[in-house]
């Protein structure tokens, strides 16, 4: 929904003048020239911007604020290991690198499906005690970790591991929990396609993954997680509707073989 | 002309390199195994009946305490390096045929020691005094001459040629000698068995009817072999030493102790341009034992990165109690051999800044440092039928090409594989499941690969929490290695979704369920 994010900013801007309710000015060209006045001002501040975006898969954008994972952010996901490689994936594919930690059962191969380049992907299967300072080592210079967390993380870790995070420019996808991360993403409900009682094959997953940042209120989003072409994708609204999802199956000969 | 040449040939030398290096003793019956046949054998395992090409069971009844090794090529010419150099004092001019076997221009040593004959007493007298009783030299024109006579040699004895008399010497050699099976083959069924008949022939004739392989034996068994023995350049001398004294019995006492050698071979490197991508670090303890190890590096080795190497050495050992870094045994000795070294030029960081991983690897190493070498990995897709085959972790550093071995390659077919999409949850070790049919009876797959009933239950997480089964396909059979009773498998994958949506990968082995992988 990044088309909708600049109004909401220039909204609050103008209301320094203005009080009561306007509508976002239609100009494109103004926007565009208040935003530049704004990264002019941060430069001049000598601060990083607030958000650097981080590449993202488009069909996650939808659950994100601001359409993208951001630098210096963490993501929680939970119940699902392909969501979490798929937050990975299109940071991957843009030629960052990525780390696993603490992940044992990371499933190579479904990653690599989803678009995550297993060439630029370290894993780091059980760190055991170290996994706190491994993980902020390999955020100064990675662009996305997974991390599951093999203990409670005490809020102080998590606040000086989020200040690094800012410092680098690296985001953070946690499998579990964390406190207070940035967008709390949770596969809250889905089917699988394909399988019938005695025949087919698992083919897709029809997943309803919500979103909730940590101010703002929660989104929900159906998304093939995977889809029949082993992708990402949205669930076309037409699909949603019928509850229909009919992705072309391959012939169950081909199981035979 | 021929070269007059002295070839020096140590009979079984593979397996002299095993015993040496492993320090077993000498008349120990050793076979070194290659794709599970006897590749080569001790003596003492000839006298018991060990056959080269032998099955390793064969060869295992023959001889109960026989000692099996892998053959590892690598070792062979490590362990022939001190002979080289050993040879290469008294006669300049060494070239390394293959391990087990050299020769020397025979003019110069000759002409010193007053005569061939005594030139080879010579060295072998020095072979005998490094540990290699076993040592046959031949003098001949020509290398292959000269090789064949070392091979008639008594032990630590020569047999000389007399000049011109090759052909002679050769003529009465069988055509087995050539060391080229096809045209050996051929040449028997043509009834030419020794190397005379077949250098008889008009040359012209031979190479018509075989070729230049027929022309090139041709040559050899008219004793014109016009290779010319050429000199190897010796390696400059890098390898670095750290004697402690008095021994050190903590890993990091050691790494510390360590450092400033790995400086002086870093820097050694430098002057030569050259930079170190593979070192090997061999440790020496107390109790006189050595344990060795190759460590290769993405980008190459620092002062900092053999230093953890080091430290990574001793604390993987076996006894290495974790908690204040105790080594079993106090170390005494730490070697450092730059295994391959490469031109600094191929790896030099541009003007512009370093090649655009280079911090990666960095980072990475560093965190090698903090969780261990095996710690931090890359994975490879590799072939298999189970999802946990089909993913390989190779340690952060080393070579992931190693890690597909043609027999795991993933462009085979791998029949009964599981179709995409791929599980995102790869169990490293499978847990125990249950399914069971409606009547609450374990689901079994008879021999001809269906199911006793359909699946109605099942509980894949553990514990005691059935779920109904919404889904279910299978079963996919595997008949896994049937024509080898050691290794057969037989089992079969059943997918399966609850009535929650989630979906499992299950398998079914004699008659037991195990969960697999998780679609999740």
């Amino acid at each position: 929904m990044s088309s909708t994010d600049p109004p909401v900013r220039v909204d609050s801007f103008e209301h320094l003048f203005d009080h009561g309710a306007m509508t976002p000015p239609a100009d494109v060209s103004t926007l565009e020239r208040v935003r530049s006045l704004q990264e002019r001002v941060r430069q001049v501040q000598g601060t990083r911007p607030a958000s650097t975006p981080v590449d993202t898969l488009p069909a996650l954008s939808g659950l994100l604020p601001g359409g993208t994972l951001h630098a210096g952010g963490t993501y929680t996901v939970s119940g699902s290991s392909t969501l979490a490689a798929a937050m990975a994936a299109g940071a991957s594919q843009a030629g960052a690198w990525c780390a696993v930690v603490g992940v044992p059962t990371f499933g190579a191969e479904a990653a690599a499906a989803l678009g995550v380049d297993l060439a630029r992907t370290v894993v780091l299967p059980d760190p055991g005690e170290s996994w706190l300072p491994a993980t902020q080592a390999l955020v100064d210079v990675l662009g996305v970790v997974v991390l599951r967390p093999p203990s409670r993380v005490r809020e102080g870790e998590a606040t000086r591991l989020a200040a690094r995070l800012r410092q680098r420019g690296a985001a953070l996808v946690v499998l579990g929990d964390w406190p207070r991360p940035d967008v709390r993403l949770e596969v809250v409900g889905g089917a699988w396609v394909g399988l019938g009682s005695g025949h087919g094959r698992l083919a897709a997953r029809r997943a309803t993954v919500r979103a909730t940042p940590r101010s703002g209120r929660p989104r929900e989003l159906d998304l093939w997680l995977p889809g029949p072409d082993q992708q990402v994708s949205l669930v076309s609204p037409h699909a949603a509707r019928t509850g229909d999802a009919a992705p072309a199956l391959a012939p169950v000969r081909e199981m035979a073989s | 002309m021929a070269t007059r040449t002295m070839v020096l040939w140590c009979p079984d030398w593979p397996v002299r390199a095993v015993t040496w290096l492993e320090g077993l003793p000498l008349r120990a019956p050793v076979a070194l195994m290659r794709a599970g046949r006897v590749l080569a054998c001790s003596s003492s395992a000839r006298v018991e009946g060990v056959r080269r090409d032998q099955r390793l069971r064969d060869a295992q009844s023959r001889c109960p305490d026989l000692v099996v090794r892998d053959y590892d090529p690598t070792l062979d010419a490590r362990a022939f390096e001190p002979v080289l150099e050993a040879v290469e004092d008294l006669a300049p001019g060494v070239q390394s045929l293959r391990p087990g076997t050299c020769a020397v221009r025979a003019q110069g040593v000759s002409r010193f020691h007053g005569g061939e004959v005594n030139a080879a007493a010579v060295l072998a007298e020095r072979l005998v005094s490094l540990g290699v009783e076993d040592c046959r030299f031949g003098v001949a024109d020509g290398p292959f001459a000269a090789e064949q006579a070392a091979r008639r040699a008594l032990p630590q004895d020569s047999l000389v040629v007399p000049v011109g008399g090759s052909a002679e010497f050769l003529a009465d050699l069988p055509v087995a000698v050539l060391d080229h099976p096809d045209l050996v083959s051929l040449l028997h069924r043509l009834g030419l068995r020794t190397l005379g008949a077949l250098a008889g022939l008009p040359a012209r004739d031979v190479l018509t009817r075989f070729g230049d392989d027929g022309a090139w034996a041709h040559r050899l068994a008219g004793g014109r072999d016009e290779r010319a023995v050429s000199a190897r350049k010796p390696p400059p001398d890098l390898v670095r030493r750290v004697v402690l004294e008095p021994p050190l019995d903590r890993a990091e006492q050691v790494a510390f102790s360590v450092r400033q050698t790995a400086e002086q071979l870093v820097g050694a490197l430098a002057d030569r341009n050259l930079v170190c991508t593979a070192v090997r670090i061999e440790v020496v303890t107390d109790d006189g034992r050595e344990t060795e190890r190759t460590w290769l590096h993405p980008r190459w080795f620092d002062t900092a990165d053999l230093v953890d190497r080091v430290r990574w050495q001793l604390q993987v050992r076996a006894g290495y109690d974790g908690v204040d870094g105790a080594v079993s045994s106090p170390v005494s000795e730490v070697r450092l051999v730059p295994d391959e070294v490469d031109t600094l030029a191929h790896h030099a960081d541009g003007l512009w800044g370093g090649p655009p991983d280079a911090r990666v690897t960095r980072a990475l190493s560093k965190v090698q440092g903090m969780v261990g070498h095996e710690g931090v990995a890359s994975v490879v897709l590799t072939g298999g039928r189970s999802p946990a085959e089909r993913q390989t972790l190779v340690p952060w550093g080393d070579d992931t090409r190693s890690a597909v071995v043609p027999e795991r390659s993933a462009e085979m077919p791998w029949p009964g594989s599981l179709p995409p999409p791929a599980p995102a949850t790869v169990l490293t070790e499978r847990r125990p499941a249950v399914v069971l049919t409606a009547a609450g009876h374990p689901v079994t797959v008879t021999g001809r690969g269906a199911l006793s009933g359909d699946p109605a239950r099942f509980c894949a997480r553990g514990g005691r929490d059935l779920q109904p089964v919404q889904a279910w396909a299978g079963p996919w059979p595997v008949d896994e290695r049937w024509w080898d009773p050691d290794h057969a498998r037989r089992y079969a994958r059943l997918q399966v979704v609850g009535v929650d949506g989630s979906a499992w990968l299950l398998i079914v082995e004699e008659g037991q369920w195990f969960l697999e992988a998780v679609y999740d």
